[in-house]
């Protein structure tokens, strides 16, 4: 291990050794992101199972567990998952902007 | 799309003493002979954004069609990661007020700023040098004092005076917080300089011969290391409430009254012919879903309690530099840094992983 206190993302122990099914334990991220990638993840046909932890809710990490089908790579299932959740981020906030430029917007004054 | 949240699938049931249906069940295999895999296009075409209302403070919108955890992630984000300034360092030189040094310090912490945080860089250890880029210098130099004709002004006046009549500065208020402009800061604030969005806080309050002198420094932080630093009030979003009236089983037009205060004003039309209930679309949503038609024996069946699992009505309120239609863009723009972090951290463990030859435990494992 290159340096442990910079590394985002590794792999626990057990993992198979294929990387069919393994636990990634990414640091600094919590249910925020955790639970949107879980979301993410499942929406895979490939996926058999995914499922996430916050350990300990003073221990600033989050568990990813990822179980493929097909002996796929699950990494590269975590991958696409990001993708996609990048191309989902884009598509709403393309959304929002029209609504706010075109729908017709009830204006109101409210005091301080 | 307005019939559409009629199907049923995307409904959780709201009974009298339990909820059903809860989770979602948009996934690759839980309906058989559907598909249910990520689709971009079709989520999409089934996206659907609409803004309410806007006020100067406040944003009300609609986010249909997107998971639970899309929603409470962006929720999540408004409250605890979206960056604002605040007071942290504060430096008393003097405090001869009834208000501690500390109290008074963690009061001053909490006045939001209208300070635009993307000038700023994030002062990283407490240790780190402060400088133009990463802190904000405000000065409170506030002395009570006695107003000199105030006593003879009031004349035989019997009553207790208040004490802003005979002090000045009797109340020390976010608005005697002066910027004092650091390097550059002069010109890059020189349109709209940093203050208090809220002049009239009260910080202390003072009487003759008390006085305060501090030296206060601002630096950008995040709502999930202290609550002073979330850009909002509030951020919540609620799922649409739904009524569902049983054509089977019409309410009886002897109750329709009584039918009609079980819910929110507005949401129940009783026609005053024939006294048939019907629901109002538009004011549905501001159905509070107290399940008070539940408890009445004479009106059971005769309606049915959903909400919308994907129908999310966001309500945010705005408390700092952020325009609240600000809001939501930025929140997005912090998951999308988010996702590039791991991201490139993911790919670069995939690098790792297959630059190495393929032997026995040539993955990289930590220690659980």
């Amino acid at each position: 291990m290159a340096d442990p206190a910079t590394k985002k993302i590794k792999v626990l122990r057990g993992a198979a050794p294929d990387l069919s099914a393994a636990t990634f334990q990414i640091v600094d991220e919590s249910h925020t992101i955790g639970n949107a990638l879980r979301w993410m993840i499942m929406k895979n046909p490939k996926v058999e199972f995914c499922g996430y932890s916050v350990p300990h809710p003073s221990e600033n990490h989050l568990n990813i567990r990822i179980q493929m089908y097909d002996n796929l790579s699950a990494l590269q299932a975590l991958i696409t998952a990001l993708n996609d959740l990048d191309s989902l981020c884009e598509t709403i906030e393309d959304a929002y902007d029209t609504s706010l430029k075109n729908d017709q917007i009830e204006r109101w004054d409210e005091k301080c | 799309m307005q019939s559409d949240i009629y199907n049923p699938r995307r409904h959780v049931g709201i009974h009298a003493e339990h909820i059903s249906n809860v989770s979602s069940n948009d996934f690759p295999g839980h309906y058989p002979d559907e598909d249910n895999s990520w689709n971009l296009d079709l989520f999409r075409k089934k996206l659907q954004v609409k803004v309410n209302k806007l006020s100067q403070r406040s944003i009300q919108f609609d986010l249909v069609g997107v998971d639970a955890s899309i929603a409470n992630a962006f929720r999540r984000i408004l409250i605890a990661e979206v960056p604002t300034i605040a007071i942290e360092h504060v430096y008393v030189w003097d405090n001869t007020s009834v208000i501690q040094d500390e109290v008074l310090a963690q009061r001053i912490g909490l006045v939001p700023l209208n300070v635009d945080p993307s000038y700023f860089e994030f002062k990283s250890a407490s240790q780190e040098q402060a400088t133009d880029r990463n802190t904000l210098v405000f000065r409170l130099d506030v002395t009570c004092t006695r107003k000199p004709k105030a006593a003879a002004a009031r004349g035989a006046k019997k009553a207790e005076p208040e004490p802003e009549e005979i002090y000045n500065h009797s109340l020390v208020t976010s608005g005697d917080l002066t910027w004092e402009p650091q390097g550059e800061q002069n010109e890059v604030f020189a349109s709209n300089p940093p203050r208090p969005t809220n002049e009239n806080i009260v910080l202390a309050k003072l009487r003759p011969g008390q006085a305060l002198s501090m030296e206060l420094h601002a630096i950008k932080g995040v709502g999930k290391e202290h609550a002073k630093w979330s850009p909002v009030a509030t951020a919540t979003y609620r799922l649409l409430p739904l009524v569902i009236l049983n054509p089977e089983k019409p309410v009886p037009p002897q109750h329709a009254e009584k039918f009609q205060k079980c819910f929110s004003p507005g949401v129940i039309d009783i026609d005053p012919v024939t006294k048939a209930v019907s629901v109002n679309e538009e004011n549905l949503r501001n159905e509070t879903m107290s399940r008070e038609v539940l408890r009445h024996k004479e009106l059971e069946g005769c309606v049915a309690l959903r909400r919308v699992r994907d129908f999310f009505i966001f309500h945010i309120e705005s408390e700092g530099p952020y325009a609240p239609e600000n809001l939501l863009p930025e929140s997005i723009k912090i998951l999308k840094q988010k996702i590039s972090t791991i991201r490139s951290a993911a790919e670069q463990l995939q690098v790792e992983i297959e630059g190495e030859p393929a032997v026995e435990g040539d993955v990289e494992m930590a220690e659980a």
